[in-house]
């Protein structure tokens, strides 16, 4: 590659390319760090018993809404 | 008749706000309509808290509430709730309380508002499928007990039973869960990084930077290699250890050499070896045991008679005071109060005058049977009316219908007693995939040592049986589901092979082949018109109306019976009412004296009278209820065994397959009514207790045969867990049905014959897919024969031929189960 390029250039293409590649470092540090995040929070959700019960949590999420309308049913009264 | 005379409409107009029943004497409040009190309560309890939203999310979610008064009593007892509690400290306690009428959202919200209806509880959380409700409470403000009253006094009343004794804390194995998620994130992560290896870029900086690349993955395939894969390497040294080939021999050997040969080639580097496929392996394979894991939690194949015992009973003391005893502290001697629907959990000896005993618990039989002072009596049947005083003569262990479990069948674990189809398959195929290696090794050694290790290597891995052991796990788990979806619910993946096998098919009589829900009742007016009597007995509406009303106040089984099977009538006011234990119903009605019950009772007192001889005889086949109305004898109902819809087209479609057999703790009676119904060559046993039928089952496996045994009693325990595969009839599944590998909603009885063919084809499917999974191997065997096995070949074929085999067993068996009728 060297012989095609002066010596100024031949630099200039090497130092491109080193930050390239301590990019790529990065780049893959940063991806597996938060794949890593990721997994650590799933051990702790299976941990504290959220993948037990798949079903309750599902209506479950339904019902605060009609707390208020209940609430809201006693006002009109 | 219930049926009849609620059209939908009908039904729509007039059903309980609560509880959805069809009203008969309307109770109106706030507006709404009740069909009785403890409805009406349940909702101004409801009210009152702002609670009524709860009929919002279901139309009548509700439930009547039981009278339970003293039935709790026994918490009162400290050492008792202690050991129901799951957690306790000073402030806090925590309970998980099992509530068989869990069953829709609302029930969800109400339960997990119950901070709203009784001070000192804290949190409660539902968990849905297992039907539990688990409380957080502050047992210096409230008591277990009152808990408990609460929940009952708002139609949930929890279901305490022995087996909940001292088993508060479970521990629940999540490490599957674990593996998984190890697994998929070696999986993802490698695959990502592989990329530039897969396309080959030949830049001068990925160039560079390649050993990067590759011991990365190296390291992220670790946690894979070591932890997830883990349970393979154990199955695999167990199973050598027990001189038995199973599938994972070949799973894990494939894995490891997988993992030598690539960590070689890139310490060589020679190329960036298999980790890709290895994770993807691995997980992938998990992700099958995850799905052949179909639980109903709501369910339990476990039971034995602990879920069916209270955890505690009332004692006399000397000193004539009550008392509250555990179970197992019960001592021969000792004196015991059975109160109203309360188990015996105890052989003894009655004190009281007359007892009426329901064993249908032990044998399915629904009538109960009356004692008198001084008879024995045996753990397991339910006292019926009043309270009772009995004496003990064997302790909870040594009493004859716990005896039954001390039996050997219930003390080995079935699991091991079955080889898989898959683990039989792999009795070949290990020895076969070995010889491959080696030949292809011997081979090549003649060539180039390099390319002999090489090929040797290859054919390890790329005959890792991955499809083959994932056709299983993928083909039962999606059977399972169908049929549970079919109201037949399995115990795991290998009760489908299990039936697969059948060849004989045991039925139980009582409570099996027939149904408890709805006896035939067919009435007998007297005289007799057939033998010349006249016919000025047939009942009229006027005399219905006074049976019915009178009916409406009695508990006993065979009134209930009589009154949903008589028509709908106007109801009369009682004007006086008294039930006789053991006798029958004595009121007056409208000024009318209305007698119902026993031959005893009617028919004996009344030719006695004029010193006749009974022209009715001793009613000895058939169980009756006689009728009386003013001086007049009317006549009697009779009760039949009901047999089960569509039993005898079952019976016909089965016996071209299958040996069958009837037994019966029952006598002889209906030998010939069952031998006109079934088809020829059903073998009929009768008077047989629960110890005979289990070595009947045991006689005919001996003779070789695969049997399943159809039963539904705690009588067939026994013989159930002996039986290849044990299915207990429910009426609802929700209740207790004794230990077994599958239960099947008695709805679905005519279907037994489906449910075989669907799992003998389930068999055949594997058998197809693992032909088609063969082929693959073939394929990647001729890459790794000729040295040409590329990591981008196993890249491919492994997940290629995983996804077909997946997607062929899936759409084979839902074929099937659409297709066979």
């Amino acid at each position: 590659m060297s012989c095609f390029l002066r010596s100024d250039e031949f630099t200039f293409v090497y130092l491109i390319l080193r930050s390239v590649m301590s990019v790529i470092y990065l780049l893959i540090a940063i991806s597996i760090f938060v794949a890593i995040c990721f997994f650590i929070a799933f051990v702790f959700a299976v941990k504290s018993g959220q993948y037990d019960d798949d079903y309750t949590p599902s209506v479950r999420m339904l019902f605060d809404d009609e707390l208020i309308k209940s609430s809201q049913k006693k006002s009109e009264n | 008749m219930r049926v009849f005379n609620s059209p939908l409409l009908f039904m729509e107009k007039n059903n309980c706000f609560h509880c959805g029943l069809v009203i008969e004497d309307k109770i109106i409040f706030d507006k709404k309509e009740f069909c009785c009190n403890g409805c009406k309560t349940v909702y101004e309890i409801f009210s009152l808290n702002d609670l009524t939203c709860y009929y919002d999310f279901e139309k009548s979610p509700g439930a009547t509430p039981q009278d339970i008064s003293g039935k709790y009593d026994f918490l009162d007892n400290e050492s008792i709730v202690a050991k129901l509690l799951e957690f306790q400290e000073d402030s806090t306690a925590i309970i998980s309380l099992s509530i068989p009428h869990i069953h829709c959202s609302s029930c969800i919200w109400i339960l997990e508002n119950l901070q709203k209806l009784q001070k000192g509880i804290n949190t409660s959380q539902v968990n849905f499928p297992e039907k539990k409700v688990r409380i957080n409470y502050n047992p210096d403000v409230v008591s277990l007990k009152s808990i408990v009253h609460l929940l009952s006094s708002i139609g949930y009343e929890p279901y305490i039973s022995l087996e909940n004794y001292e088993t508060g804390k479970s521990s629940i194995d999540r490490s599957l869960t674990y593996k998984l998620g190890v697994a998929f994130f070696c999986f993802g992560n490698i695959m990502l990084l592989s990329f530039p290896e897969y396309f080959e870029v030949k830049e001068y900086w990925l160039d560079n930077y390649r050993p990067f690349f590759r011991w990365l993955i190296f390291a992220l395939s670790l946690p894979s290699f070591l932890y997830s894969a883990s349970g393979y390497y154990v199955s695999a040294i167990k199973s050598i250890k027990s001189k038995m080939l199973n599938i994972d021999i070949p799973i894990a050997l494939g894995i490891v050499v997988m993992f030598v040969r690539s960590t070689f080639d890139i310490v060589m580097d020679y190329g960036s070896g298999f980790f890709d496929s290895l994770t993807g392996l691995i997980f992938f394979m998990l992700l099958g045991k995850m799905f052949q894991i179909k639980t109903y939690s709501f369910l339990s194949f476990e039971r034995d008679f602990k879920s069916y015992f209270p955890i505690a009973i009332t004692k006399i003391n000397a000193d004539t005071t009550e008392e509250s005893i555990p179970v197992y502290e019960i001592e021969k001697g000792d004196r015991l109060l059975i109160r109203n629907q309360e188990l015996i959990p105890v052989d003894g000896i009655l004190i009281s005058d007359k007892a009426e005993i329901d064993y249908s618990f032990v044998t399915g039989e629904a009538v109960p049977i009356t004692k008198k002072s001084g008879d024995k009596v045996f753990a397991g049947g339910k006292q019926i009316g009043k309270v009772i005083e009995m004496e003990v003569l064997h302790s909870v262990s040594q009493s004859y219908l716990t005896q039954l479990w001390s039996n050997d069948v219930f003390q080995k674990r079935v699991e091991q007693k079955h080889k898989t189809i898959t683990d039989s398959i792999s009795r070949y195929f290990t020895p076969i995939l070995l010889l491959i290696a080696f030949a292809g090794f011997g081979y090549w050694i003649f060539f180039d040592a390099n390319t002999a290790f090489n090929v040797f290597t290859a054919v390890l891995i790329v005959a890792c049986p991955c499809a083959l052991a994932l056709t299983a796990p993928f083909t039962m788990g999606n059977m399972l589901r169908i049929f549970g979806n079919k109201h037949f619910y399995l115990k795991n993946a290998l009760v489908i092979e299990q039936l697969a096998k059948v060849d004989t098919v045991v039925f139980d009589k009582t409570g099996t082949i027939t149904t408890n829900a709805k006896s035939n009742i067919s009435y007998e007016s007297f005289p007799d018109p057939s033998k010349g009597g006249e016919l000025n007995t047939v009942l009229t509406e006027r005399n219905l109306t006074l049976i019915k009303s009178v009916l409406r106040g009695s508990n006993h089984p065979l009134s209930r019976m009589l009154y949903d099977f008589l028509p709908e009538t106007k109801r009369l006011k009682l004007d006086s009412f008294e039930e006789i234990t053991g006798k029958g119903i004595q009121a007056v009605v409208d000024g009318v004296s209305v007698q119902m019950g026993s031959y005893e009772f009617i028919v004996q007192d009344l030719f006695s009278a004029v010193q006749s001889p009974s022209p009715l005889g001793r009613v000895g086949e058939g169980t009756s209820v006689h009728v009386k109305i003013g001086d007049e004898y009317f006549g009697k109902y009779i009760f039949n065994n009901q047999y089960r819809e569509g039993l005898s087209e079952l019976f016909t479609k089965l016996s071209s397959q299958f040996e069958l057999k009837v037994l019966s703790g029952d006598n002889e009676g209906e030998r010939s009514l069952l031998e006109s119904i079934l088809p020829k060559g059903t073998e009929m046993v009768f008077n047989q207790k629960p110890e005979q039928k289990l070595e009947f089952i045991k006689s005919l496996q001996e003779q070789g045969k695969n049997v399943m045994m159809v039963g539904d009693g705690l009588n067939d325990a026994g013989a159930l867990a002996q039986s290849n595969v044990g299915v207990s009839i429910s009426e609802n599944v929700n209740v207790f049905s004794p230990a077994c590998d599958a239960i099947l909603d008695a709805k679905e009885f005519k279907r037994l014959h489906y449910f075989l063919t669907l799992s003998k084809k389930s068999i055949t499917t594997i058998k197809m897919s693992f032909t088609l999974s063969l082929l693959y191997n073939v394929v990647g065997l001729s890459f790794a024969i000729t040295g040409n096995l590329l990591p981008l070949v196993a890249a491919i074929i492994m997940p290629l031929s995983t996804i077909t085999i997946v997607s062929f067993v899936t759409v084979m068996s839902n074929y099937y189960s659409r297709k066979i009728k």
